[in-house]
This record gives C-alpha cells, sequence and structure tokens, in this order.
C-alpha cells in the first residue's frame, strides 16, 4: 500500500506560487507517495505572531492543527512555515486545549528537503535540470529547523546541474515577512547584497527551500532587471528527464 | 516637532543602508573579524561544548545574584576598597563626581567600558569641570569626533585610516602627514601617555566580577586598562550587577570564550585581576579603590523569567558582527548605547518599551545573532517576546490590531480567504495593466518601491488542485 502525505501549501504559496505546490506534488508522487490537500487550510498564522499580535495568531494554528491531525505526515514546501509550527506553536498554544495535538503534529511536520532525505530515505529522485545555479540557505530551514546539507545533497544528484557555491549564502535575504514592509529601506540593502553575492557567481538560476526569500529575492532582481531567475527547489526536482516517460527511476 | 526614537532610526538607516561607501568599510573590517572567528572558534576543541559551559556558568551567577554580588563585596571591603551599589545611573554618576570632586581630581583617565556610556559618566564629569580622556585607541577616536561608539568592542569600526588621519590633524596637529597606521597610533600614544601622568584618577570597567576570589577582571589588547587602573592614585571601577561570576576557574573557560567571539583572538593581550587599593608593601597600584555596581534596570529584567538570560551577556559583540541589520545600518543608526541584536533585546528593558520597540521590529528574525552568541541567549526569540509585550502593553500602530484580527477571521473561513486571495489577485492585475504599480491605488506600493511586483497567477494552487481532482 502507497503511504499518503498531507500537503501543507502555504497561503502565499498558494496565491502568489502555485506552481511550487504543482511541484511539489509531482517529486512525492514521483518518489511514489500518494498526495493528499486537505483543503480546509489556509495560513499557519506567521504574519500574525511575527509581528507581535499571538492573540490574533492563535486561532490560525488552532485551525491548522484541526485541519491536519488526522494526517499521518504533513510536507510543506517552505521551512518558514514548518517553523512556525514546530518551533512556534509550543509557546503560542502553551496554553491551548488543542497543545498536545499540536505538539504531536509538530513532530510530524516536514519541510520538503528534510522530509525526502530524512524520512524517506530518498536523495535521487530522478531530476535532469541542466543549468548553473546557486543556492541561498534560508534562515528557518538552516537555523530553526538545522538544515544545512540535506537540499544540497538533493541538488548533488540532479543530472546535469551545476552546483555553485555563492559567497555568504548563510546571510539573511531581507525578507523577514512584515519587516520587509516595516523597513523598507533596510530589507532591499540587504537583498541588494544578496543579489550581489548571487550575481557573482554567474549562476543562471538562484534556489532555496523556502519561497519567500524567492520571492524577495526575485523582486529585487527583477528591479535591478537581472537575467538570474529564481527557482524553488521543488521546481527544480520536479524537471524530469527528458528520456520517455517511465524511464524515471521510481522507489516503490 | 521633536522627532521619536523611532522615525529617527527609520530615518537614519535608510541614509546609512544606501550609503555604499559606508557598507564596503563595514564588510572590509567585518571580513577580516569573520576570518580571525573562524579560525578561533577552530582552535578550541569542541566550540559547542564551551559555550554550554559559559551559559551554565552565567545562568548559574544570575540566578543567585544576590549572594554572588554580597560574597564579591565582601572581599573587597576587606581589602579595603569601597563599593557602592547605584540603582539608577544617576546615582552611579553622582558618586564617581563626588568622590572626584572630594578628592580634587582634575583630570581622569577612562579605559573602555560600555556602561559608563550607558550611564553617560564623562558628560556629567565634564559638567564638574574634569576633564575625560578615553585611553582606548577607537574610544579616543569617536571621543575626538564627538560620537558615540559605533560598536561596543571595536569602537571606530566605520572608519579607514584616511578618515583618522584627517581627524588626527585637524584635532590633534597639524603637522600630520600620513596614514599610517602605526605612525598614527604613535601619536594617540604621545597625547595619551601624558594623560595618564596628569591623572589623579583612572575609570575602568570589568568583564568579570569573580565572586569568590573578590576581584574585577579586565581584558583589553592595548595595554591602556593597566595605566588607567595602576598609575592614577584612585581606581574606580564602573561596572553592571550582571557581570559577576561565581568562581576564579570559571574564567578558564570565559576568558578565551570572550576573547575568540570578540575579535578572534585566542585570549586577549591583557587579562587582569584587581582585588583591591595598594596592600601594604606593594610597590605600585592605587590609594583608593572603588567599585560602583550599577543596576540601572538590570533587576527588573531579573524578575522576566522569560527573558531573564539576557544578563548572561558578556558584551562581546559577535551578534553585532554577524547581523546583517547592523552590517547595512551600521551602529550610530540605532540611537542607542547598545546596537545590534543584543541592543534591540536590551534596550527596550533599560529605556523603556514603548520608545524603543521599534528596534525589536528592525529584524529579519534570520536568528544569525542567536547561532553566534557565545552564551546561548535566545535573542532573536526574545525580539518576538518584545513584539508581542509591544502590542499587548504598548501603543501598537493605529489600526494594526484591527487588521489582524480581520486577517484572523478571514483565516478561518477556507471560502473567505480563497475568495480574498482571489479578488487581490484580479485587482492587482488590473492595476498593473493600468501602469499603477507603485502609485496611491497600489496597495502593494510600499513592497514594489523597492521590488519588481509579485507574480499574479490567474490561478491558485488549490483552483489548480481542484481542478486536478474534480473527477476524484
Amino acid at each position: 500500500m502507497k503511504r499518503t502525505v498531507s500537503l501543507f501549501i502555504p497561503c502565499f504559496v498558494d496565491q502568489l506560487l502555485p506552481e511550487v505546490g504543482v511541484d511539489t506534488v509531482k517529486v512525492l508522487r514521483r518518489i511514489g507517495y500518494e498526495v493528499d490537500y486537505p483543503e480546509d487550510q489556509t495560513c499557519c498564522g506567521q504574519p500574525a505572531f511575527n509581528t507581535g499580535y499571538w492573540d490574533e495568531a492563535r486561532p490560525c494554528a488552532e485551525h491548522f492543527v484541526q485541519v491536519f491531525k488526522q494526517a499521518d505526515v504533513v510536507v510543506c514546501p517552505s521551512g518558514s512555515c514548518v517553523t512556525m509550527v514546530r518551533n512556534f506553536y509550543p509557546d503560542l498554544l502553551a496554553q491551548s486545549t488543542l497543545l498536545g495535538e499540536a505538539l504531536a503534529l509538530a513532530s510530524r511536520t516536514f519541510e520538503l528537503s528534510e522530509f525526502l532525505v530524512k524520512v524517506a530515505g530518498v536523495t535521487q529522485v530522478g531530476a535532469t535540470f541542466p543549468h548553473a545555479v546557486t543556492y541561498h540557505a534560508s534562515c528557518h530551514g538552516l537555523r530553526e529547523l538545522k538544515l544545512r546539507d540535506e537540499p544540497l545533497q538533493l541538488l548533488r544528484q540532479v543530472k546535469g546541474l551545476k552546483l555553485i557555491e555563492m559567497a555568504r549564502s548563510e546571510e539573511c535575504c531581507g525578507f523577514g515577512g512584515t519587516f520587509a514592509i516595516k523597513f523598507g529601506d533596510i530589507s532591499a540593502a540587504m537583498g541588494t547584497s544578496k543579489a550581489e553575492s548571487v550575481a557573482a557567481t554567474g549562476a543562471e538560476f538562484v534556489t532555496a527551500i523556502d519561497p519567500s526569500c524567492l520571492l524577495h529575492l526575485q523582486g529585487i532582481l527583477g528591479k535591478r532587471q537581472s537575467s538570474i531567475r529564481t527557482i524553488h527547489l521543488a521546481s527544480i526536482l520536479a524537471q524530469e528527464n527528458r528520456a520517455p516517460a517511465g524511464r524515471v527511476e521510481e522507489r516503490p | 516637532m521633536t522627532q521619536t526614537a523611532a522615525q529617527r532610526f527609520l530615518q537614519d538607516a535608510a541614509v546609512k543602508s544606501a550609503d555604499l561607501m559606508h557598507r564596503d568599510v563595514i564588510l572590509f573590517n567585518l571580513k577580516s573579524y569573520d576570518a580571525a572567528h573562524f579560525r578561533g572558534r577552530a582552535r578550541i576543541k569542541d566550540w559547542e561544548a564551551a559555550r554550554q559551559k559559559c551559559q551554565e556558568i552565567k545562568r548559574e551567577a544570575i540566578n543567585h545574584l544576590d549572594r554572588y554580588l554580597l560574597q564579591f563585596e565582601e572581599k573587597v571591603v576587606a581589602r579595603g576598597g569601597h563599593v557602592f551599589w547605584a540603582s539608577t545611573s544617576e546615582e552611579a554618576c553622582a558618586y564617581v563626581k563626588n568622590l572626584a570632586t572630594r578628592l580634587n581630581v582634575r583630570t581622569v583617565v577612562k579605559s573602555k567600558s560600555m556602561v559608563t556610556e550607558e550611564i553617560h559618566l564623562s558628560p556629567a564629569l565634564e559638567k564638574a569641570g574634569i576633564k575625560v580622556w578615553e585611553t582606548d585607541l577607537g574610544e579616543f577616536i569617536v571621543q575626538l569626533r564627538e560620537e558615540a561608539p559605533y560598536h561596543i568592542v571595536t569602537p571606530a569600526m566605520h572608519l579607514n585610516r584616511g578618515q583618522i588621519a584627517k581627524l588626527f590633524r585637524e584635532k590633534l596637529d597639524p603637522k600630520i602627514d600620513s596614514d599610517d597606521p602605526a605612525y598614527l597610533m604613535a601619536v594617540a600614544r604621545r597625547v595619551l601617555r601624558e594623560a595618564f601622568f596628569a591623572a589623579e584618577m583612572g575609570i575602568s570597567g570589568a568583564n568579570f566580577l569573580v565572586a569568590d576570589a573578590g576581584v574585577i577582571a579586565i581584558s583589553t589588547n592595548e595595554g591602556n586598562g593597566r595605566l588607567c587602573t595602576s598609575v592614577p592614585r584612585i581606581h574606580v571601577v564602573v561596572t553592571g550587577i550582571e557581570k559577576v561570576i561565581p568562581r576564579l576557574e570559571d574564567l578558564a573557560v570565559l576568558w578565551p570564550v570572550l576573547a575568540t567571539s570578540g575579535t578572534g583572538q585566542g585570549i586577549t593581550t591583557y587579562s587582569t585581576l584587581i582585588g583591591g587599593p595598594r596592600q601594604p608593601g606593594e610597590a605600585d597600584g592605587p590609594e583608593e579603590f572603588h567599585v560602583v555596581l550599577v543596576d540601572n534596570g538590570r533587576s527588573q529584567l531579573l524578575a522576566d523569567a522569560e527573558q531573564r538570560e539576557v544578563l548572561h551577556c558578556i558584551r562581546c559583540g559577535a551578534c553585532l558582527n554577524t547581523c546583517p541589520v547592523y552590517r547595512h545600518v551600521g551602529g550610530h543608526a540605532y540611537g542607542t548605547t547598545y546596537p545590534g541584536p543584543i541592543g534591540s533585546v536590551l534596550t527596550p528593558h533599560l529605556n523603556g518599551l514603548n520608545e524603543f520597540k521599534h528596534l525589536s521590529y528592525a529584524s529579519s528574525l534570520c536568528g544569525a545573532c542567536t547561532s553566534v552568541c557565545p552564551v546561548k541567549i535566545d535573542l532573536h526569540h526574545h525580539l518576538l517576546q518584545n513584539r508581542r509585550n509591544a502590542t499587548t502593553t504598548g501603543t501598537a500602530p493605529p489600526g494594526e490590531r484591527r487588521m489582524f484580527r480581520a486577517w484572523s477571521h478571514a483565516m478561518l473561513h477556507p471560502r473567505i480567504y480563497a475568495l480574498g486571495g482571489w479578488l487581490m489577485r484580479k485587482s492587482l492585475r488590473i492595476v498593473y495593466g493600468l501602469g499603477l504599480a507603485g502609485s496611491i491605488l497600489d496597495p502593494m506600493r510600499k513592497w514594489n518601491r523597492y521590488r519588481a511586483p509579485v507574480p499574479l497567477p490567474s490561478e491558485s494552487f488549490r483552483a489548480r488542485w481542484r481542478k486536478d481532482h474534480a473527477a476524484d
């Protein structure tokens, strides 16, 4: 019997970057999982929580727990939103009747690269992407979820992909949620420094495990009329071998 | 109308973050720090274990502050020293000023101390007609420029040697004709040497107060600390109450960890322990020895169980050096004694949450600070707690809570959320189609001022999923 994973597609991915969700589904199915998408999901509550409005964030978190509490395992293509569930729900829901369920759910919720490498035990997903790519280590994935090597392990197995390391790859891109709006000048200056590090590699693409960083970098690179494109890790992993269908190895 | 601290910060941060020359000087200086810090950490066999040990030492000290401070006081007094407990900065300044006046002090030499910056000691002494010399080279430079330290460890990090040569020419000697660092240092050294021998009082801070030995520990690289504390006839130590540590042997790990985090050194050049005035039979040392223990809001922080560990800070500056916000706005934009992540966490406690809550928001919460802190203070999570406290006990921006309340309600209803998302994309497409991106009609104008507009797909993920699974 195939195992089922439940997809957690963050609100801004749902609305602005749907292809990241579509590609996540493709990758999970290719390595042999059934994918389920609970349609009542909305937002994990992070925007309100990060701005200090914990009372407003709490109902969103409780809603999230209700929607996903039946799931065996939850997979999300965003390190930041997984951080919210795993690292911040315990504080946010400390007084909630759903705390127990939330803690249990937190231990079954994984970022995509984390799920592939650590849970499914797969680094070769049968992807081909013949391009020069540089990797930005998104803060929440790196420092909250401690995912340093997992995304790189996956990228190294992609056929044709040339991975180029950028300087200060672990420095923040400057997004930071409402920080990008409240402190636009600082956020943009940080984004510009990151864009310069990306450009210095000569790569065609910059990738990351957090779509919010990529959304920000896409905006900064776009404003500079740079030819460098942003692409989520899931979208690289979803690129199939050009060989006829069926040739791609599938794991049961 | 006078500007608030928040308005000033926004303005100064905007100027600095656009100043590419400033950024290049900072990045140049931090590049050598990064390399040294990395090498320094590699010298310690198990860096994580060292951090853990330092955290445990400081936690023990802070949790038993009452006991360790009294133990320290007892030892110092037994050697003929004086200990003054100052609950506010005014009390601390008044004590030092009255002492100086009583003992006819005309000139003071200071070694580097952030607590004296925090309580504004130098202006208080100068008001009483006392000449104050900063003797740390970086502090001396910023004193000549009449500005605050840019950084808590390297106060003149924002200047290059050309700027320093120009400053010395204007303030010290018009004949200065070189920007060679060794030459400039010799100029400062000559000036300061005279100050050391003229001064009746030396003021220092303390990196640690060692309870069981009853001594203060000072780490310096220029030797100025030793001159300040041994040449003048009076030595005054001004320090925060949180600097106490239980045992002398704790320095075995704290000294190398402080040096590694601060500058990448294995150990700081001069590590000095002082426990009182000159004792009978001793050849040198001051006649009088005073320790001013400054509270200034620290007890209140001690009472806050959630953030008490902020008092663990050993002021190494590592969080400033790694912080991408600090790297872009620089130390002065913060407008506080302690800039960078530790300053953003601490200042609301020392100077008021309402006036300084903006600093807790001026962070992308990237967590780089927490990852380098040698005493493992959970800095970026304390910023989140400050933000929460600001919305519940402070004055939030008007309408913000109402907006988040409405948003929260929408998120409990998937259909409203989906409809809202669709409407947003649709209306933005119309606005951008009319070429109005960035105009007053564009709700995303604050984003678009610095960035290209976000992509606006015609279908959301959920719509595509529903379509693909319609037959299920």
